[in-house]
C-alpha cells in the first residue's frame, strides 16, 4: 500500500513509457501443440509483474518473446509502443535487463569486468565503467573493494546473484526480465535477495516482469500478479485480489500458502 | 662407428632434415589451424554443415598417407612441388581433430553463461571473440595439440615424395638395411613429437585458467 501511495506521490522516472504489451500471442514450436495461446496482457511502465504459474504453463516462453530470445507465431509483442520485431533485436536486448535463475556469470571475468561487459560494448569511457561499478555493487549489497576483482567461482551463490541483478543494471534499462532469479537460492538468502530486491524496486522505479512458480515470493515482490496456466492467461491480480479471489486455479495455490502456514504453526 | 658417433659426425645434415621436418610441420599446423577453426565455428553455427564438414575432415584422415600423397600427385599446381604437395597432405590431416575439437569446445560453454550473454544483447561476433572463443580455448587447444603430434609423424612419409624431413633417413636406413641412419631419422622425429606435446600441453595450463 505505501508503495503504491509512494509511486503516486513521488515524480516518475523520466524514461519512455516502458509498456510491454501481449495482444493475442501465440507460440508453439514446429507446429506442435500451443505452449502459449491467445495471450493478451498488459504491462505497465514502473509495475512488477509476476509471471505466476505450474512448470511448463508457458511463464519462461512469455518471458523470452519479450527479448525476442523467441519469436511468437502469431500476434504482436510490443514494447514501448513498438512491436518487438520491428526492434533491431540487438537494440531492444540493451534496453532489457535479464537476470535468469543459473546466473550465467563469464567465469572467465573478473566481476568488474562482468557487470562492465555491455557498457564496456556501449562504449562508455574506463572512468565512467568503474565508477559504475561501484555504484552497483553498493546498491547490491557487496563492497567493491573486495568484490570487484574476485571470480565467479570464488563466489556463494547469493552473491552470484547479486553480481547478476548488478549487471542486468548496468546500463540503467527501463524493463528488467527476471526468471526464477532466486530459485536456486536457499531459503534463508532468498528471503534476504527479495527484501533487498524490494529495496531496489523502490529506488528504482523498473518495469520489472518477474517469472516464478513460488506463490510466497510472488506475493512478496509483485505489484500484480499475472496467473498462467497451461499456456492460458487465467487472469491478472493485485495482491489483495488474488488473496481473496475465488477462481479455482487461484485457490489451488492459495490452499498450499495456507497448508504450509499450517504446517508452521505446531 | 657406435649410434652416438654417427649422430655426431652426420649432425649438419641431421640438423637440416630436423628444421625441414620443423618447416612443413609448422607450415601445415598454420594453415590446419587457419582452416579448421573458422570451420569449427561455421558449423556451430549452421548446423546443417556438421556432416558434410567433419565427414569430409574424417575421409581425409581414413585415406593411407602415402596413398593420399599418390592421389595429390597428378593435381595442377599442388602437386608440381613436393613440399606444397607434402603441406598440402599434413593440413588434411591435421584438420580433423582442429575442426571437431573447435566445435565441441564451442557447443561445450555452459548455456546458462551463453543465455546470459544473448539476453544481455551481444552480437554473434561478440558472443563469439568475449564468450565463446576463450571459455573452448582449452578443449581447441588439446585438438592442436594431438593435431601437431600426429602432423610430426606423418611429415616422415613426406620424404618418400621427395619433400625432405627425417624421413630421408629413415628411408635411406631402409634401403641401406643401416639401423643408425634409421635411427638418426626416427629418434630426432620423436622428440620433436614429445617436445611439441610437453609445450603445447603447457601452453594450454598457461593460456588456460584450471578452475571455471
Amino acid at each position: 500500500m505505501l508503495s503504491e501511495v509512494k509511486r503516486l506521490v513521488m515524480p516518475q522516472p523520466e524514461q519512455q513509457p516502458a509498456m510491454i504489451e501481449f495482444c493475442n500471442v501465440r507460440y508453439s514450436v514446429d507446429g506442435e501443440r500451443d505452449v502459449l495461446s491467445n495471450l493478451d496482457l498488459k504491462i505497465e511502465a514502473g509495475e512488477t509483474m509476476v509471471l505466476l504459474g505450474r512448470s511448463g504453463c508457458g511463464k519462461t516462453t512469455t518471458l523470452k518473446l519479450i527479448n525476442r530470445l523467441l519469436e511468437a507465431s502469431e500476434g504482436d509483442v510490443r514494447v514501448e509502443g513498438r512491436p518487438v520485431r520491428e526492434w533491431d533485436p540487438i537494440r531492444l536486448r540493451r534496453q532489457i535487463g535479464y537476470v535468469i535463475q543459473e546466473v550465467g556469470l563469464l567465469p572467465h571475468f573478473t566481476i568488474e569486468r562482468n557487470i562492465g561487459l555491455l557498457p564496456q560494448l556501449e562504449g562508455w569511457p574506463p572512468e565512467r565503467r568503474r565508477r559504475r561499478v561501484d555504484e552497483l555493487l553498493q546498491m547490491v549489497s557487496l563492497d567493491p573493494a573486495e568484490f570487484r576483482h574476485r571470480y565467479p567461482r570464488e563466489l556463494s551463490g547469493g552473491q552470484r546473484q547479486r553480481v547478476g541483478v548488478a549487471r542486468a543494471l548496468a546500463t540503467d534499462p527501463p524493463i528488467l526480465l527476471m526468471d526464477e532469479p532466486f530459485g536456486a537460492l536457499d531459503p534463508l538468502t532468498r528471503a534476504e535477495i527479495q527484501r533487498e530486491f524490494l529495496a531496489l524496486q523502490e529506488r528504482l522505479g523498473k518495469t520489472i516482469v518477474f517469472v516464478t512458480h513460488d506463490i510466497r515470493e510472488a506475493l512478496i515482490v509483485g505489484t500484480r500478479i499475472a496467473l498462467l496456466e497451461s499456456g492460458k492467461l487465467v487472469g491478472t491480480y493485485s495482491r489483495a485480489g488474488f488473496l481473496s479471489s475465488g477462481e479455482p486455479a487461484v485457490t489451488a495455490y492459495l490452499s498450499v500458502l495456507r497448508a504450509g502456514d499450517r504446517a508452521t504453526e505446531s | 662407428m657406435s649410434l652416438l658417433d654417427f649422430f655426431y659426425s652426420n649432425r649438419a645434415e641431421i640438423w637440416m632434415l630436423t628444421l625441414q621436418h620443423l618447416w612443413l610441420v609448422g607450415l601445415s599446423m598454420l594453415l590446419a589451424v587457419a582452416i579448421g577453426v573458422p570451420l569449427g565455428i561455421l558449423i556451430t553455427r549452421k548446423a546443417s554443415l556438421n556432416r558434410p564438414i567433419l565427414g569430409s575432415a574424417n575421409i581425409i584422415q581414413t585415406i593411407p598417407s602415402l596413398a593420399l600423397f599418390g592421389f595429390l600427385m597428378p593435381m595442377p599446381w599442388l602437386g608440381a612441388r613436393a613440399d606444397r604437395l607434402a603441406i598440402a597432405a599434413l593440413t588434411g590431416y591435421a584438420l580433423l581433430p582442429v575442426i571437431r575439437n573447435t566445435y565441441t569446445g564451442i557447443m561445450g560453454v555452459d548455456p546458462g553463461v551463453r543465455e546470459a550473454a544473448r539476453g544481455m544483447g551481444l552480437t554473434d561476433w561478440q558472443l563469439l571473440w568475449h564468450v565463446e572463443l576463450p571459455l573452448a580455448l582449452g578443449v581447441i587447444l588439446a585438438g592442436v595439440r594431438v593435431a601437431t603430434v600426429i602432423t610430426v609423424g606423418v611429415a616422415t612419409i613426406a620424404a618418400a615424395i621427395g619433400a625432405g624431413g627425417l624421413g630421408e633417413f629413415i628411408f635411406q636406413g631402409l634401403a641401406m638395411v643401416d639401423n643408425r641412419v634409421i635411427l638418426a631419422g626416427a629418434i630426432p622425429a620423436a622428440l620433436m613429437a614429445l617436445a611439441a606435446d610437453f609445450l603445447l600441453g603447457w601452453a594450454g595450463r598457461r593460456l588456460v585458467p584450471s578452475a571455471k
